[in-house]
């Protein structure tokens, strides 16, 4: 319960607010430099984002143990620590898309980078609370800066794009707010540190509203996380959006939402309340299944990389359910290996990206890459190292991601399950082939309209650079990382 | 010494990515001098290696990931050093005698990668080692099949790809499940094979564990009913992906067998002795039926393949020495004759651009050394007394009959129907009058092509008269092998069988 007055400026511990200031301070110096000089050129802004948010990272690391603050809202665990971390620096490597060689619509606008950081901020509420409304105006911060960011794109495909995930995320906060109020109503709190003890020392009772409440719940992250039946508007946001965006959706809001439903069905897995673990499971299962399914069938690479991305999500979602310490490090590891290899796969695609669609019907149809080895075969062999990556194929880096998580879905007694997720893995890789199929093994189409590498330079390259080697050299740091995540997730305890 | 495994596996890699510098009219050259130097490693390997030590020689080791316990893990015992000397040996024979023009030095390259796969999983001691190095072959067959194969390649490399992809992922979990209860059992994570060999399972779970292996390495054999892949793929392959896929591949599937189902669950391998017969005679004698119906001389060849990686397993089931240590003799002279065989439809593939029996005939004549060496490794293929074919086949069928004298019996109609079908594919093809008049101008075997056959052939005859130098370093492994069974058994039943069948020949 939060006191109403007389209250020590030294309790508050405001230094666990600070690496929300930074991006919030940022993002409103950025509208200051708009408002005394316009038509600067926007790799000014990229760079004053890109420093902000590496003072920002400075500020994370510097917590080394949980820490809590500002009227207890703030929790700087170990995993809200880690998340933040991912966030970060995949936040850095994303903005550096933006120095594409085409000009974009939405990079002339200031507005678009400072609606960039306040976006941060948001999803670093989102992780570093258990209070389920700041939890709240987390994601709503978040959400409503990405829904502008999609429609600044300015096609007509984007715009409509926006309003579907502002429509569906309107519902899911709704969702949200529901649920948090059955919750209130049961156990008379919104901390889920609170709830848990409450919920357990009265032994679940009021079962039946708890389960509305947790369906509710699941439903508003559910529409965070793209997970199964809430997935449908993921493709058409996706495909509405940039690449470089729509590689950014697959990976940031993600694992802040994982964070949360970490936090959240950690009460009843711990508990092992069977009801939810079984509701669990089932959307585990579906959303592994059946997007990998409708994602067998995509022409468009962009759309099969957002199926694919639902389906990872599926995958991590099974680390919740499972719930031991193994687990939640498998979760990260899982994400900061995935976060490499997704956002370079969505960037080979984001430099690839031409004015004109040409004779395709989308802007990467399948057919548009047929005997890409043929005209440029670095372009070639780096995107089959990432399609070769998200299938789990070794030593690349997701199959150690892959291998671990299913070795704690194992370990934690879901034979069951890790088969499923085998097969899933093995019916995903024939989508990914496909695109190898496409590059490697067909005859090119000619179209003089259609350049590869049109979009690219030297940023962007580094860019792309970094994720390949990431996704190369995994077996080298697989160890020291799965240390550090270790360590930041024994810090909180899960 | 110290490394030769390592560079034994990642030389070829290295010279792989090395070959992108190497300009593409010397690439062929470049690619010889390669594997040549691969295969001269790997004799230096078998001159160093100890025939009298049963257990791994030449062993490395360097944790990778220590809290899961994966460690970069290698040794070679006699069992793996023949299937390594022929993976570098057999490669060398498949790119001298390569005739592909065009992309050659994509091919060469990804030939290249794909041997250091090879040499990588007969020597990884470490399960997710050996899984890396599985699951890494894929993708330069995959490339093989696909980019210079028939007209309908992208499937047949596809259908590959997913079948062997989705056994292995099996594979995987039980590999995962095995770590974990090697955790329970000790307190430590180990994927080390020379740990999990100390593992005494109860059966039930044994079996659970022996069913996710045999799917992984079941479809790779290809056991009836996994093989529908098989056929696609060597009929669409060029012919060095048909040679190395036959020669080195499938015995990837046996090799598993010997390496990780036999001594970590032995009761269920006695308990699967009788199914697993079944399955092998069921694929020797179902395929040998299917060969006599093909009309592409490929595919008798592919599905004669299938066939014997039956007696093969056969051999391995039997678990006692004569049965194990023949199918290892089998892997190698099939690996051997299959190539050879593969190499020879693609010299007349290279000159008719068909593969079919009905276009040939009276080849005899126009091509007579061709002829010969063909005839020279269809008597090896059929199992003819003093070919390579004969020795293997024979310890195989010797090993099981101790286990089941019906189902040997069964099996040994092998010889007679492949008999049948080879001689009729050879009478068809190189008998009678030249039915088509292109066939009588046809050129006979010359430099190239000579000189990758004629080794095969003297190798054929070598060791078929006498293969004490390979059977001799086998059976001291095998004889190993069959003790840790015999040890870790857990059901008296099982005890009982091993000792049972390994009466004949050398007593325990």
């Amino acid at each position: 319960m939060i006191p109403a007055v007389d209250i020590d400026l030294a309790s508050l511990n405001l230094p666990t607010l600070a690496p929300m200031l930074i991006t919030v301070v940022g993002a409103l110096g950025i509208l200051c430099i708009d408002l005394v000089t316009k038509n600067l050129h926007k790799s000014l802004y990229v760079m004053i984002t890109i420093l902000v948010l590496i003072v920002d990272l400075g500020a994370v690391i510097g917590f080394n143990s949980a820490t809590r603050g500002f009227f207890d809202l703030i929790m700087m665990d170990g995993i809200a620590i880690l998340s933040q971390i991912i966030i970060i620096v995949a936040s850095i490597l994303f903005i550096i898309l933006a120095l594409s060689q085409h000009k974009f619509h939405e990079y002339r606008y200031p507005e678009y980078f400072a609606l960039f950081l306040f976006m941060i901020a948001g999803f670093q509420f989102m992780v570093a609370s258990d209070n389920l409304i700041l939890i709240f105006i987390g994601l709503e911060t978040a959400s409503m800066a990405l829904y502008t960011m999609i429609a600044m794109h300015n096609r007509d495909k984007s715009t409509e794009a926006a309003i579907k995930y502002f429509t569906m995320g309107a519902l899911a906060a709704g969702f949200f707010a529901f649920g948090s109020m059955v919750f209130y109503a049961v156990t008379g709190s919104i901390e889920l540190g609170q709830i848990s003890a409450n919920l357990v020392a009265s032994n679940f009772d009021n079962y039946l509203l708890i389960l509305v409440g947790v369906v509710f719940i699941l439903g508003g992250i559910g529409f965070k996380l793209s997970i199964v039946p809430f997935h449908t508007w993921a493709p058409d946001v996706y495909e509405g959006s940039s690449s470089a965006l729509a590689g950014y959706m697959s990976i940031v809001p993600k694992i802040a939402g994982f964070v949360v439903a970490l936090r959240f069905f950690e009460i009843f897995v711990s508990a092992n309340n069977q009801w939810i673990e079984l509701v669990l499971y089932i959307v585990v299962v579906l959303t592994m299944t059946l997007p990998n399914m409708v994602g067998l069938v995509q022409k468009d690479v962009k759309r099969m990389l957002a199926y694919s991305s639902i389906s990872h999500a599926g995958f991590v979602m099974a680390a919740i359910l499972v719930g031991t310490t193994q687990a939640t490090q498998s979760l990260f590891l899982y994400w900061i290996l995935f976060t490499f290899t997704n956002l370079g796969a969505f960037a080979m695609l984001w430099v690839n990206r031409s004015k004109d669609k040409g004779k395709f019907q989308t802007d990467h149809q399948f057919e548009k890459f047929a005997g890409l080895v043929h005209i440029s075969p670095i372009t070639a062999s780096i995107m089959a190292l990432f399609m070769l990556s998200l299938a789990g194929v070794p030593p690349f880096s997701l199959f150690w991601g892959k291998m671990y998580l299913i070795g704690s879905v194992v370990n934690g007694g879901y034979i069951v399950l890790a088969i499923i997720m085998a097969l899933n893995s093995a019916i995903a890789a024939y989508y990914y082939l496909k695109l190898i199929v496409y590059m490697f093994l067909k005859e090119p189409i000619t179209d003089e309209k259609i350049e590869f590498m049109g979009n690219a330079n030297n940023p962007l390259k580094t860019v792309i650079g970094i994720s390949a080697l990431v996704t190369i050299t995994s077996i080298l740091y697989i160890d020291p990382l799965l240390e550090m995540i270790s360590n930041y997730v024994q810090m909180s305890g899960f | 010494m110290e490394h030769i495994l390592s560079i034994l596996i990642f030389f070829p890699a290295l010279a792989a990515a090395v070959g992108f510098m190497v300009d593409k009219n010397a690439i062929r050259t470049y690619g010889i001098t390669v594997t040549v130097i691969e295969f001269l490693l790997s004799c230096i390997l078998w001159s160093g290696f100890d025939n009298s030590v049963a257990g791994m020689q030449f062993t490395e080791f360097i944790p990778v990931i220590s809290q899961y316990g994966i460690s970069y893990n290698l040794g070679i015992d006699g069992i793996a050093l023949f299937l390594v000397i022929m993976s570098t040996f057999m490669t060398m024979i498949a790119i001298i005698g390569l005739t592909e023009e065009r992309n050659l030095k994509n091919l060469i390259i990804t030939v290249l990668f794909l041997e250091m796969t090879l040499v990588g999983v007969f020597v990884s001691l470490d399960a997710i080692m050996f899984y890396i190095f599985w699951e890494l072959s894929l993708v330069p067959m995959l490339y093989i099949v696909g980019a210079w194969g028939g007209p309908k390649r992208i499937y047949a490399s596809v259908k590959f790809f997913l079948y062997t992809f989705t056994g292995s992922l099996v594979m995987l979990v039980g590999m995962l499940y095995l770590a974990y209860v090697y955790f329970q059992a000790t307190g430590n994570w180990s994927f080390s094979l020379l740990d999990w060999n100390m593992l005494m399972l109860p059966f039930d779970m044994q079996m659970w564990l022996f069913v996710a292996f045999f799917l992984g390495f079941a479809i790779k054999v290809p056991m009836v009913p996994f093989h529908t892949w098989l056929p696609y793929a060597h009929g669409q392959a060029p012919t060095i992906g048909s040679v190395m896929l036959a020669a080195v591949l499938l015995k990837m599937g046996t090799y598993g067998f010997v390496r990780f189902s036999l001594p970590l669950f032995p009761d269920a391998s006695v308990y699967m002795m009788i199914p697993m017969g079944i399955l092998g005679v069921i694929a020797i004698i179902y395929t040998a039926m299917v060969a006599y119906a093909q009309e592409d001389i490929k595919q008798v060849i592919a599905y004669s393949s299938v066939s014997h990686m039956g007696v093969i397993i056969l051999g391995i089931f039997a678990i006692n020495v004569e049965g194990i240590g023949g199918s290892i003799f089998l892997m190698i002279s099939h690996g051997v004759v299959a190539g050879a065989l593969f190499m020879l439809v693609g010299v007349i593939y290279d000159r008719r651009h068909t593969k079919m029996m009905s276009e040939f005939g009276g080849l005899a004549s126009s091509m007579p050394i061709y002829a010969t060496v063909f005839g020279i490794m269809m008597m090896a293929s059929v199992g003819l007394p003093l070919t390579i074919g004969f020795v293997g086949e024979f310890l195989s069928l010797l090993g099981y009959f101790a286990v089941s004298p019906v189902i040997t019996g069964l099996a040994g109609l092998t010889i007679i129907i492949g008999a049948l079908y080879m001689l009729v594919l050879y009478k068809r093809t190189f008998f009678g009058p030249i039915t088509n008049p292109i066939n009588k101008t046809l050129e006979d075997l010359k430099g190239r092509e000579l000189s990758a056959l004629i080794p095969l052939v003297m190798i054929v005859v070598y060791l078929g008269v006498y293969p004490k130098p390979v059977l001799d370093p086998v059976n001291t492994s095998v004889k190993q092998l069959v003790q840790i069974m015999y040890l870790k058994s857990v059901t008296p039943e099982a005890k009982a069988t091993i000792a049972s069948v390994n009466t004949i020949g050398e007593v325990k």
